[in-house]
């Protein structure tokens, strides 16, 4: 298997103001080495689209921010360590990783 | 011939509103980032196409967007609009505004309960282009600190002499926050800065920022244990004519209040307001002694007393005052004006702007005497800016 063959194609859906922020369409994708953790999706977005740096996670303390969550597979990846595996079928590029913006207020 | 520019920040975007001298017709330009807030927008004295922007939002945090072109383009400053940067880590980074911790101790803040509580980034309230430099730039955020950037806005560093000179932990949010939201530069003075936060009062350095110095002496802040204390006045806004340095008014939470030397020592002027809560104040461009307010009825009820929208204007320094309401709505008006939302035009005939929270923006090219709306139904505006460009 050659180098680039190793490679993950991740798609991460964004929520409306970060795709105009980053000013793109649909989902994102970004090429991630394995393990394909949330950290690294992040890392490589952030990279990619280096406005959105602080947006997601913390400046200071790369946490999440509060009102985002992140989904994966239907489940909720919000709470989970941000070195864990994300499912496979995020790192074949087969789902997204999904940024949502919680819905708060009236 | 002369036209203005009138930068205006609301609650779901920014708007640009332009005309030429006249000012009676108004083009109008944006919503620009819609459904951000817009805490505060600034044109540069030194280079009036240059306009700084506070972008900000509960959840996805604090942006600083700079136009170069007076409006037209936008773009985080240092940041590439388009995907695909350069390779390698961004040399820039214009949304980090990180708290100075290396300096002497910055203790915490008196939190609501009254107990001690640690200083923590939200927004930028309030951006302060220099007078002389279009790249150098304040930033007023809460939690209440000073932040200066010398590269147009792509890196911030805090001026922590402020939150270091000891009396934080007596500082305290106000209702809306402990936001540092006034910034006043001194035209003759590189070394003075004023600045006002809520809930601690105002600040002055002549050093450039490396000692500051609480002016706050002859405020009377009746919810405070100690009403006359050093620090913990809830100071609205401050206003100064650049002609005349050593000349401040404020608006406090009650009270207007005058200062005749650079906030040593300040006195009430409220005189014949009809009340004397209030969040806006301004000075005429060529009156010196001629200010404007906007009374509210309490700092229970923020809306006009009874119903009935009017500007306070003085020519007098404070104390005599003349209600100005032509144009102006006469009933059923329960909207805010909130401290950033007045300013004035430098035109022969000065202009004044003020934007309500029901989404009004109101200028008047006569110095008061009569008003109009530029626009009716813009997002809860948050601060007005004029620029007065040749």
């Amino acid at each position: 298997m050659s180098e680039g063959a190793s490679v993950s194609q991740v798609r991460v859906a964004l929520p409306y103001h970060l795709r105009n922020l980053a000013r793109i369409e649909g989902d994102v994708l970004v090429e991630v080495a394995p393990p394909v953790t949330l950290r690294a999706v992040l890392d490589a977005l952030e990279a990619g689209y280096p406005m959105l740096r602080g947006t997601i996670r913390e400046y200071e303390t790369g946490e999440r921010r509060a009102f985002l969550r992140f989904f994966a597979c239907e489940e909720d990846w919000s709470l989970a360590s941000p070195d864990a595996e994300l499912p496979e079928a995020v790192a074949a590029g087969k789902e997204p990783l999904l940024i949502i913006g919680a819905i708060a207020g009236g | 011939m002369s036209s203005v520019r009138v930068l205006v920040g609301t609650r779901k975007g920014a708007f640009v509103l332009t005309s030429d001298g006249k000012r009676k017709d108004w083009q109008v330009s944006g919503p620009f980032f819609a459904g951000w807030e817009i805490y505060h927008m600034k044109g540069s004295e030194a280079d009036p196409e240059r306009i700084y922007v506070s972008q900000t939002s509960g959840w996805f945090g604090q942006l600083i967007q700079r136009s170069d072109d007076g409006g037209k383009t936008w773009r985080q400053p240092g940041l590439p609009n388009e995907a695909i940067p350069p390779p390698g880590p961004p040399q820039a980074l214009p949304n980090r505004f990180a708290y100075d911790t290396a300096a002497k101790p910055l203790t915490t803040h008196q939190w609501y309960d009254g107990t001690q509580h640690p200083w923590e980034f939200k927004r930028v309230w309030h951006i302060e282009p220099s007078l002389t430099d279009p790249d150098t730039v304040y930033a007023g955020v809460e939690d209440a600190a000073l932040f200066r950037s010398s590269d147009g806005g792509e890196n911030w560093q805090e001026i922590s002499g402020l939150r270091g000179h000891g009396t934080g932990p007596q500082w305290q949010p106000g209702a809306g926050g402990m936001g540092l939201h006034t910034i006043i530069l001194d035209a003759t003075n590189p070394q003075r800065i004023y600045i006002a936060i809520s809930a601690a009062g105002a600040f002055r350095t002549d050093d450039g920022g490396v000692t500051w110095k609480p002016i706050n002496k002859g405020l009377v802040s009746n919810f405070m244990p100690n009403p006359t204390a050093e620090v913990g006045h809830c100071v609205h806004h401050v206003a100064m004519h650049r002609a005349r340095p050593d000349v401040l008014f404020m608006q406090k939470h009650w009270d207007v209040m005058r200062s005749d030397d650079a906030g040593e020592n300040w006195r009430e002027v409220s005189g014949n307001l009809p009340t004397d809560f209030g969040f806006a104040i301004d000075v005429h461009a060529h009156e010196p002694e001629t200010l404007y307010v906007v009374p509210i009825k309490s700092d229970s009820e923020h809306f006009p007393l009874d119903g009935k929208l009017r500007v306070y204007r003085s020519r007098t320094g404070g104390e005599e005052w003349e209600p100005l309401a032509k144009g102006l709505p006469e009933k059923d008006c329960y909207v805010n004006v909130l401290r950033d939302a007045m300013a004035v035009d430098r035109l022969d005939e000065c202009g004044i702007y003020f934007g309500t929270t029901g989404g009004q923006v109101y200028a008047s090219a006569d110095s008061g005497d009569s008003w109009t709306p530029i626009v009716r139904d813009l997002p809860a505006v948050l601060s007005v800016e004029g620029q007065t460009l040749n």
